[in-house]
């Protein structure tokens, strides 16, 4: 039941984008469309998981281990960036439809600040895990979540910016100005969320 | 006079936060208030010079096939060094930035820069190029820092303003982070016309 509290909580109560400032930029960056958005986001998730489990296994049987915590940033980074050339190549052998589809996003995904920064607080065991022991499991399951967060708040935003685009809005405002005022007022519909977790915990019984 | 015109191109004309909107995640993540902003720009700042410096004097030692993979890694371990002298002699700055200290390895200026100015430039114009862009970054997130301080909790750098009942709590939160941005952003759009 702890597993659904995690999933929710990090799609809804603590969205990746809104409330915890992961991965802006391609959240102001390629939103434009809701086709483009969702590309992304599908990206995202895919890389999302695959990394952050096979940091975990990197933390847990290589650095620590060793004794080589130190290395973890440069470690990671390089695993990420591996990862992300890997998945292209062989997206282009097995499916070269979804390699179409999301080819243009995964180059950038390596510099998207949500896979490091994910892949760092499920190493360190620093995330919500609801009372549960940080393992492999709770990190895959937290991983999945916040993507799916990610993909969420991205599709939400592409379908505002496209009604946007057709405004009329102020000089001074146009562009970036406007797109980061929504981007508030959308972290603060989802402010709304806050406390679902805690009723959520009573409600399951946790 | 050629090298103050770089310096002077980072601080206004390309300022990395309002002009060329890089390097974002920090932006809103760390500028909860002025110090805070401050520090986190001081922060990038050392990487972004230390990182133009490097990569500036090894960019024809580098095969152009694995340019990115290596100034990648230059950028990493420069950061990692941050991060221990940061542990080690201001730990309550390591406290408040929390994870966004590893994650200036992916803060997209540094890359940016290295990749637009120091893998093109010598080594002095390039520590001069770090100097500038990394001045305007923190001046935005000083400035940015500093506006949600005062209209959250009527205080710039803990020094109080107006009362405290005054501030709007929201701009501390998240949501004030996008929309102080927004309206900055537009300020300079309004200044530049």
């Amino acid at each position: 039941m702890a597993y659904i509290l995690i999933f929710i909580t990090a799609i809804f109560v603590n969205n990746v984008v809104l409330s915890q400032f992961l991965g802006i930029c391609p959240f102001l960056g390629v939103s434009k469309k809701v086709e483009t958005a969702l590309g992304m986001g599908a990206a995202v998730a895919f890389v999302l998981t695959l990394a952050t489990i096979v940091t975990y296994l990197i933390q847990v049987y290589v650095l620590e281990a060793f004794g080589l915590e130190y290395l973890q940033t440069i470690a990671f980074i390089l695993i990420i960036a591996a990862l992300v050339q890997m998945v292209e190549i062989v997206l282009k052998k097995v499916s070269p439809s979804l390699y179409q589809a999301l080819g243009v996003f995964l180059p950038l995904i390596t510099t998207n600040c949500c896979i490091l920064g994910v892949a760092i607080l499920v190493a360190q065991g620093t995330y919500n895990t609801q009372g549960l022991e940080p393992n492999l499991l709770t990190g895959v399951v937290y991983a999945i979540a916040t993507a799916l967060g990610f993909a969420l708040a991205m599709v939400i935003f592409a379908g505002i910016r496209e009604h946007l685009s057709m405004m009329n809005i102020p000089r001074g405002m146009q562009g970036m100005a406007i797109a980061l005022v929504t981007a508030g007022l959308l972290a603060m519909a989802f402010m709304g969320f806050s406390g679902v977790d805690a009723g959520l915990a009573k409600a399951l019984g946790l | 006079m050629n090298q103050l015109k770089v310096l002077w191109n980072g601080i206004i004309k390309e300022n990395p936060t309002f002009v060329l909107l890089l390097g974002m995640c920090p932006t809103l993540g760390t500028t909860s208030s002025a110090l805070n902003g401050m520090s986190m720009g001081l922060a990038t700042m050392a990487v972004l010079i230390f990182s133009n410096l490097i990569i500036s004097l090894i960019k024809n030692l580098v095969p152009d096939m694995v340019r990115i993979p290596s100034f990648i890694v230059v950028i990493a371990s420069l950061v990692t060094i941050l991060q221990m002298c940061i542990k080690a002699f201001a730990p309550e700055i390591d406290k408040s930035l929390g994870l966004f200290i590893p994650l200036i390895v992916v803060n997209c200026i540094i890359l940016g820069r290295a990749e637009a100015f120091a893998a093109k430039n010598g080594p002095i114009s390039s520590v001069m190029d770090g100097i500038g862009m990394g001045l305007g970054f923190t001046l935005g997130l000083t400035l940015l820092g500093a506006v949600r301080e005062l209209l959250g909790t009527g205080k710039v750098f803990s020094l109080t303003i107006f009362p405290d009942s005054y501030g709007a709590l929201v701009f501390v939160l998240a949501p004030g982070a996008f929309i102080a941005l927004g309206f900055l952003i537009a300020i300079v759009n309004k200044l530049k016309n």
